[in-house]
């Protein structure tokens, strides 16, 4: 278990920046999940992590050790890798011993610790297998063991449950998260899925364009997103982003949300000091969908009624998925599973403002 | 090779009756009786004595088998001066071929792994001037090849026979191997290299032990060019380190009196078997060699 | 977990820090040997490919300018040996029969090996055995291959006889020994061993055919032939372009074969500029005439070769498999 700092790492290959100034701190135990769409470059700083690939600038210390010019067997790492690239000539008991074999561990120790991942990961009756005759999930499980079983300061994971069917995703997500509290672990978890990435981190680094948008816990992702990208990239459906202006009456600032004749007003509830420097400005408005058609708002006072024309019912089974028309957009909306409104229909919900999120509308960065 | 479920244009398209099947077939076996005379003449030969030799055909089955040919072929022949059949040009051929393809085979092993895992700045072209070696016509390199193993006083001696071939098959087995190992995934070699090895356990413990395919693919097409190669061993040996190739044209070539056709054609057969039999027992990786080595990536 | 293995990491001071630096530069040292290993493995390959190939095509045509004749002699003779080659009878006779050899050994290997490979495409029963047949002239020796046929040519006691036997007794086949066809028996001999290998080069192209599209042609109407023509060998055409390339090389190469065959006779009508060369550099002790006629060789296979490899190795756009 180690901490992890990384420090205006950049990465070039010749020309082309592929990471820009990176900088995230990682206390000893923490899960990190680097998440981001394709090409944002969290790959490639795993890849710098485990000393696969050359830091162009910066430097990256495991437990205030400097690893720049380690080679990856020196770093005390361990890595499962999207495709577990299992050495498919030896067998699931030798692919998970041949880390403490290439360090020279007696024979005695490396079958104990083997045995150990083994049981740990159920996998124990399997060890005299190939990985041709593995399952998905099973060759996953043998990956990991490999892993474990090296007691690394760090793990990385690849992007690991890619390519598994939907079903053992959850299971295997399930899996990982048992085995990180149950271990203390330090964890760096690259995905492209942000399910995954609410569920299994402690810290989130979302990533785009080599660059990161917001590093922060789940919470602070999810409920109050640095940037437009970062709300639309975390959550599903993605936050509604909704086009406004802010104005004032009296003491009271006033949002009036969506375009032309059908815009809604709404009188905001209190607001942060940055918000009033925004009055008579245009203004981004974000909204999940599980904030309109509430039934209360945790915070009293929060919620306000809205007109809405229903376009379309999604039920999902645990709740109901509708596309609406508010203020002369469409939004999505995540009601009840026993909402009785049809296509089509005209009728009023309640919308709870304390999780409303403003952002500027030209550098789309949140202000409250 | 044949495709599960594949179907030939005519299936495809209906039009398949008898008559253009009878077609067909009758055509395949025909040109199938032409591939096969010669080799059905050489051994036809090599069973009769001489006079039926004289008196029948080539197609004729021997009246009188014997097996009289094939000794002689083997232990009398006169190739050049030395009267004492072509046992000791087969024995040449055996260790040289040994050599040269163990050599060539293990080095463009190692090559392809370079060029495929650890990548540097310009290797491509690199790869591209090894394989260009491949494609000269190998007159232009006899003389001074013949110099130069006359300098270090390896002329007329098999181990210069095994340099050679290793040399200018380098190309090859660097060929088969780098395409090879392309395909191997990297990520094998990143767990490698995670997991504590180095440079030469990666390539012992986890390419090599994957490498079957390929490894026989080579040594096979190797077997076959250099066991049959006859240029570079008539350049550069004479006499008794010759290789069979030789030895056989010498045997046909030189016309004392009578001619022992059948003893001939007993000696090109042995000289034939080695490579036929590599052939039908791994006439598959044959193929794939043959189609590596022409068919680009 | 219990990990029995792992050693305590705690950073103390004094001696442990003093070895630990040690690793470091032990460490540091390996890493930038590893960063060089590559280089140094394929080395001996590199430097034997540089001399063995390269500076040896550069000494040969350097020889081919000079005025060598029984040994290497370093007197500039600028295209002396050139002209004398061009001059040489025999030179003339050599490069006429390489024209007809090749046009003929291309053209009839590519034909037959397309029509072998399009019948064995038909879905054929012995597929395999028949393959099989093909084949294996191509796995044995160039020397064997021209002592079995010049055997079977024989003009008293190879096909003649057989023909006279089995009751034609006016066939004569006596190219052999006849200044004019003799080149033609090279040809034959020639293509039997290699069509088997076009075709199954052929073969494979055909079995990479998508079958939709031969269903789409008989739906609008076409008949067998023209599907044939029209869709199916337009798309062999990377078949065709390898095949081609291998074939003219092996044709410039062919030396082996002509020795055994026909010894480049009856007197030097099939002489080749492969037999030109040997004969003139080995037995007739003009090493610089030699040389000029090997470098000519080259500039005719490496005409060929270097476009070819050249649109095969560089990156493509889309599709890359490299």
């Amino acid at each position: 278990m180690a901490a992890l700092h990384i420090s205006n790492v950049r990465k070039a290959y010749g020309a082309t920046e592929i990471l820009k100034d990176i900088n995230i701190d990682v206390t000893d135990g923490d899960f990190l999940v680097l998440v981001g769409p394709s090409g944002c470059g969290k790959s490639t700083l795993l890849s710098l992590i485990a000393g696969l690939d050359t830091i162009s600038g910066g430097e990256i210390r495991i437990d205030n050790d400097r690893v720049n010019d380690l080679h990856p067997s020196e770093r005390d790492i361990a890595m499962v890798f999207q495709s577990y690239a299992l050495y498919p000539n030896m067998t699931v008991g030798q692919n998970i011993s041949f880390g403490l074999e290439m360090r020279k561990v007696p024979k005695a120790d490396r079958e104990k610790s083997v045995a150990d991942a083994a049981k740990l990961l159920q996998i124990e009756h399997l060890m005299k297998r190939r990985p041709g005759q593995l399952s998905g999930g099973q060759r996953q499980r043998v990956a990991m063991g490999r892993a474990l079983v090296r007691d690394p300061k760090i793990f990385l994971f690849d992007e690991p449950l890619s390519n598994l069917d939907a079903k053992l995703r959850v299971d295997m997500r399930t899996e990982i998260k048992k085995l990180h509290q149950r271990l203390g672990a330090t964890i760096v978890y690259v995905t492209h899925d942000q399910i995954e990435a609410m569920t299994l981190a402690t810290r989130i680094a979302v990533m785009k364009g080599g660059v990161i948008q917001q590093f922060g816990t789940p919470a602070e992702i999810y409920s109050t997103p640095a940037n437009t990208f970062v709300a639309t990239f975390m959550g599903s459906p993605s936050m509604n982003l909704i086009p406004a202006t802010l104005s004032a009456r009296n003491d009271t600032l006033v949002l009036t949300m969506g375009e032309g004749s059908a815009a809604i007003s709404l009188d905001l509830p209190a607001q942060p000091a940055a918000v009033a420097r925004y009055v008579g400005k245009k203004v981004i408005a974000g909204l999940r969908p599980e904030a309109i058609g509430v039934e209360s708002a945790r915070v009293p006072g929060a919620v306000r009624e809205v007109a809405v024309k229903v376009l379309v019912m999604e039920p999902t089974g645990p709740d109901t998925l509708a596309a609406l028309e508010m203020g002369g957009v469409e939004v999505a909306a995540r009601l009840g599973a026993d909402m009785p409104h049809s296509p089509g229909e005209h009728c009023t919900l309640q919308v709870d403002l304390s999780k409303l999120v403003l952002f500027d509308a030209q550098t789309e960065e949140r202000i409250a | 090779m044949l495709k599960k479920g594949w179907d030939s244009p005519q299936m495809v398209m209906g039009k398949h009756n008898y008559v253009s099947r009878g077609v067909i077939y009758g055509l395949l076996a025909i040109f199938a009786v032409v591939y096969l005379v010669p080799l059905a003449v050489m051994m036809l030969t090599s069973f009769k004595p001489l006079s039926e030799v004289y008196s029948g055909n080539i197609l004729a089955l021997p009246r009188a088998w014997t097996l009289e040919p094939w000794f002689k072929a083997w232990g009398e022949a006169c190739v050049g001066l030395d009267c004492s059949g072509v046992k000791g040009f087969f024995w040449n051929s055996t260790r040289m071929v040994v050599s040269a393809v163990a050599i060539s085979t293990f080095l463009g092993a190692l090559n392809g792994y370079v060029l495929t895992k650890w990548r540097f700045k310009g290797d491509n072209i690199l790869f591209g001037l090894v394989l260009f070696g491949c494609f000269i016509p190998f007159q232009i390199v006899l003389i001074p090849m013949a110099t130069f193993l006359g300098k270090i006083g390896l002329a007329q001696s098999i181990t210069g026979l095994v340099f050679v071939h290793v040399v200018y098959g380098l190309c090859f087995t660097t060929l088969y191997f780098r395409n090879f190992y392309m395909a191997f995934p990297d990520e094998l070699v990143k767990a490698a290299m995670i997991d504590g090895a180095r440079f030469f356990r990666i390539f012992l413990r986890i390419l090599l032990p994957c490498s079957g395919a390929i490894i026989t693919v080579t040594v096979i097409w190797q077997f076959t060019n250099i066991w049959n190669d006859f240029l570079f061993g008539a350049s550069f040996t004479t006499g008794s380190t010759a290789p069979i190739t030789v030895a056989l044209n010498n045997i046909v070539n030189t016309s004392t009196g009578v001619r022992e056709y059948n003893v001939q054609m007993a000696a090109a057969v042995i000289t034939a078997l080695p490579t036929l039999l590599v052939y039908v027992i791994g006439g598959r990786y044959f193929v794939r060699g043959m189609m590596a080595g022409s068919v680009k990536g | 977990m219990h990990i029995t293995h792992r050693t305590a990491h705690a950073s103390t001071q004094g001696t442990v820090d003093e070895s630990h630096l040690d690793d470091k530069r032990r460490s540091s040292l390996r890493n930038r040997f590893e960063r060089v290993l590559p280089k140094l493995v394929l080395s001996p390959t590199l430097i034997t490919t540089m001399i063995f190939v390269y500076g040896f095509i550069v000494w040969t045509t350097f020889l081919s300018f000079t005025r060598s004749r029984a040994f290497a002699n370093l007197h500039w003779a600028g295209l002396l040996q050139y002209g004398r080659v061009w001059e040489h009878p025999r030179w003339h006779v050599a490069v006429v029969n390489l024209g007809i050899y090749a046009s003929l050994y291309v053209v009839l290997c590519m034909a037959i090996g397309l029509g072998l490979a399009i019948l064995l495409d038909q879905r054929i029963r012995a597929e395999g055995g028949l393959r099989a047949i093909f084949l294996y002239p191509m796995a044995i020796s160039f020397i064997v291959t021209g002592t079995a046929w010049k055997w079977i040519l024989n003009p008293g006691l190879g096909l003649s006889k057989l023909f006279h036997d089995w009751g034609w007794t006016s066939f004569r086949f006596d190219w052999i020994i006849d200044s004019r066809m003799a080149i033609y028996t090279v040809v034959i001999a020639a293509v039997w061993q290699a069509s088997g290998f076009v075709m199954a080069m052929f073969l494979a192209g055909l079995r990479g055919i998508d079958q939709d599209m031969v269903k789409a042609a008989s739906i609008d109407g076409a008949r067998m032939p023209a599907v044939y023509r029209r869709i199916i060998i337009p798309q062999l055409r990377p078949a065709f372009i390898s095949a081609f390339v291998i074939l003219v090389h092996l044709a410039v190469k062919s030396y082996e074969l002509v020795v055994a065959l026909t010894g480049a006779g009856p007197g030097y009508s099939t002489e080749l500029p492969s037999t030109f060369m040997y004969s003139f550099t080995f037995t007739r002790n003009e090493l610089g005439m030699g040389a000029a006629s090997a470098v000519m060789m080259l500039c005719t296979v490496a005409a060929i070769m270097v476009p070819y490899l050249y649109s095969e190795l560089r990156p493509r756009s889309g599709s890359g498999s490299h």
